[in-house]
């Protein structure tokens, strides 16, 4: 590894850590396409930035760019209170129409930009190391290392002053304006946040990338813990790992190194999508395989104590009466035998004492409509579930 | 060329015809449909599908290694309809919410997109020039065939769309009531979300990736602020987007340096925001109007209740009062008095006011329920 790439990946990282922190309470207050509003409608204030400081890196060209995504959040707001349109119809049509006067002010001034669209969106990673800052002469490492490095440093100091209150706001936002928070204050505090860094990021990552590293971290921690704070570090990590065997892939492959780090990140989301446990695909679908079982056997055993009627409980009336398949009646069946709630005694199915305790606790919880109470009372009496 | 001489030789000139019909086509298709993903609450769900119809057009070019734009369709619908599936996957089976999913899947798909695009760049294959016009779109790219392909789309979509009418319309407001009546609304869901990523992905030439969202949402936003019946508002909007088309494209190829994705996204904004400000109904202006109007006419009742008030007091109702003794009073106006003086409620002699007969009687009925509203 020469300097360059440890630079890189350096770069690559800090990135993704500035992205995942505001992310994480993006995917938590139901704001997510705000990001990519963002990400989009900062076009113009990068352009007329440009225009008044003639270089990419400069402190205003980024408070500039980053007030036009809070104009957005503003604008989106805005329309949205005129209650003529719904919320992500007002997004839609927001940052569109801001991305194409960005497009538009580029293409009539060609000549004088050496701003390529291309480039915000997309931007280079691979060229990052080659912008150097000198201090007084003396080279001390990559421009944008250090712009991330300084958004990254802020976003930090205001995550760990403002925690309780981003924190109360997001959950309870009644209860966070009831003890005294201003919700304004943090939502446009976030999004300035969010806008910052997108803005911070795009020279290096590029603009979608930055969408992506501030959702995708963000939504495969959501899935693996409801704890705030773990939450927060595994977005923090994922985004770190896609980042790095993203920068390795990109250059196996000899691609681009933002398309790749997002690779990473989908295939990461991927994985987490269908394996996270209780809260993933395969986890989900499981247990809803299971809880049909279940509310089969209840029925099942519900019609049992509804008879008793020697000939309504024979195996072979019962077959045409509740009208299940094989394959379904069987597995209920086995279910029912396993945990002891039947017996099955020359063809004549009865319920056990416990199987008995259990049908009539369950009408009990049915009756009085604490449905609910019936998954607490399964674990006392399943020895086997569904 | 200025903007005459490009409606002279629109009918003349043969590559400014095609791409004119086909922008126009386009924005028909996508105002139409777009109609329903407004009002579907699935507005941002266009943006989700367009990126994630990019990495669609990489692998079809990947496996077949024609630039032929048929082929390229093809893939990203495919990709279109995988992305949309998964964020229906996702919000269904996830506690995710529906944003987070749109943003994922936006993003994540893009990023893939561009890893191909990127990838296939570096292949020493000299006929991948060109793929990434879908980013941005190049409406100049368009040949007769990609305008008949067009054609051909939107004549399906609209018999489609008139065939299942009812269906679509009874989904759109009332889901649970059409489930009751039997119809298969999942069936119905998967065709008309399918067409709705089918207009998006052949817009991907003309308008680009990045844009496309809005050429489905402008049109429809703007066709809702002036109706409240769906086949009225799928036609308008049909027709903004049509129009956006061709002013878009107009303006276009009127300047140098203006490439026409982004100018009839303009163009459509700039319907959306007058919509916003005049629409008779929903209008800000004159809900502005209204609001204003409303707020004088309980003024004029509150100066009304407050002579009658003075009335009340004297044995003869239309005992001269001055007017200086209303100032104190807010909702006096010398407008106001005038409009009373008009509805031969108060007459004015100098400078003092009297109540009539009718302007008493009305006064005291003011604020009860049973006499005619107070116009």
């Amino acid at each position: 590894m020469n300097s360059a790439q440890i630079e890189i990946q350096l770069i690559a990282s800090l990135v993704a850590i500035a992205c995942a922190i505001p992310g994480t309470f993006l995917v938590l207050r139901k704001m997510a396409m705000i990001s990519d509003a963002i990400s989009h409608s900062i076009l113009p204030g990068i352009v007329v930035g440009f225009f008044i400081t003639q270089d990419l890196n400069s402190p205003l060209l980024i408070l500039l760019a980053a007030l036009t995504g809070v104009i957005t959040v503003v604008l989106v707001e805005r329309i949205q209170k005129t209650g003529l349109v719904k919320e992500d119809t007002a997004i839609g049509l927001v940052f569109p129409a801001l991305f194409s006067i960005g497009v538009i002010m580029i293409a009539k001034n060609a000549n004088d930009v050496h701003l390529d669209v291309d480039a915000v969106l997309l931007g280079e990673l691979a060229f990052a190391p080659f912008d150097r800052l000198f201090i007084a002469g003396t080279d001390v490492g990559p421009k944008s290392l250090w712009i991330i490095g300084s958004i990254l440093l802020v976003t930090i100091g205001l995550l760990f002053a403002f925690f309780k209150e981003l924190k109360i706001s997001t959950f309870d936002a009644g209860l966070a304006a009831s003890l005294g928070f201003s919700p304004a204050l943090i939502h446009y505090g976030l999004m300035s946040v969010a806008s910052i860094t997108t803005v911070g990021a795009f020279d290096a990552v590029g603009a979608i990338l930055v969408v992506a590293l501030m959702i995708a971290p963000a939504a495969s921690a959501y899935l693996l813990t409801t704890d705030l704070k773990k939450m927060l570090v595994l977005s923090i990590i994922f985004g770190v790992i896609s980042a790095i065997s993203g920068y390795w892939m990109a250059h196996w492959l000899d691609a681009s190194i933002a398309g790749s780090i997002t690779t990473m990140l989908g295939l990461l989301f991927f994985n987490i999508y269908l394996f996270a446990p209780s809260k993933g695909l395969i986890a989900v679908m499981y247990r809803e395989k299971q809880q049909r079982t279940e509310v089969s056997l209840l029925t099942f055993l519900l019609h049992l104590k509804n008879h008793s009627e020697e000939n309504e409980r024979h195996v072979n009336h019962l077959q045409e009466h509740i009208n299940w398949q094989k394959v379904r009646a069987k597995t209920v069946l086995d279910l029912a035998l396993k945990n002891n709630m039947i017996d099955i005694n020359k063809k004549i199915v009865s319920l056990t004492i416990k199987g008995d305790e259990f049908t009539s606790q369950a009408i009990d919880y049915i009756i009085t409509n604490e449905d609910t109470q019936i998954e607490d009372m399964k674990d006392d009496f399943f020895l086997f579930r569904g | 060329m200025d903007i005459q001489e490009y409606f002279s030789l629109v009918f003349s000139d043969y590559t400014l015809r095609t791409i004119s019909l086909g922008t126009a086509i386009l924005g028909a298709v996508t105002g139409m449909l777009g109609s329903f993903a407004v009002l579907r609450k699935q507005s941002l769900l266009g943006d989700a599908i367009s990126h994630a119809a990019l990495p669609g057009i990489a692998i079809a070019f990947l496996i077949t290694g024609s630039k032929d734009s048929n082929t390229l369709l093809i893939g990203a619908l495919v990709s279109g309809l995988i992305g949309t599936f998964w964020i229906r996957g996702i919000i269904t089976k996830t506690h995710l919410k529906s944003d987070t999913a749109l943003g994922l899947i936006l993003s994540l798909f893009f990023g893939f997109g561009m890893l191909l695009l990127t990838f296939i760049q570096k292949q020493p294959n000299a006929n991948q020039a060109g793929l990434d016009k879908y980013l941005f779109g190049q409406a100049a790219t368009l040949v007769e065939s990609d305008v008949w392909l067009m054609t051909i789309v939107t004549g399906i979509c609209l018999f489609v769309l008139l065939l299942f009418w009812k269906e679509f319309k009874i989904l759109l407001f009332d889901k649970d009531y059409a489930k009751t009546l039997g119809f298969n609304t999942k069936t119905i869901d998967v065709l008309i979300t399918s067409f709705i990523v089918l207009a998006i992905v052949l817009g991907l030439q003309t308008v680009g990736v990045v844009l496309m969202s809005a050429m489905l949402l402008a049109p429809a936003a703007a066709a809702r602020q002036w109706t409240n019946s769906l086949s009225k508002m799928v036609f308008l909007a049909a027709m903004f987007g049509a129009f956006s088309g061709v002013f878009g494209t107009a303006l276009s190829a009127s300047q140098n340096n203006l490439s026409t994705g982004p100018v009839i996204v303009i163009v459509a904004s700039i319907f959306v925001i007058f919509s916003f400000i005049f629409s008779p109904y929903r209008g800000l202006l004159f809900r502005q109007i209204r609001f204003i109007a409303n707020r004088r006419d309980l003024e004029l009742q509150k100066t009304l209740a407050f002579m009658y008030r003075i009335a009340e007091t004297h044995e003869n109702i239309s005992h001269p009062h001055a007017i200086k003794i209303l100032n104190n009073f807010q909702g006096f106006t010398r407008k106001t008095l005038q409009k009373l003086v008009d509805k031969n409620y108060v007459t004015i002699d100098g400078t003092m006011w009297s109540m009539t007969e009718k302007g008493f009687e009305t006064a005291s009925n003011l604020y009860n329920q049973q006499v005619v509203k107070y116009e």
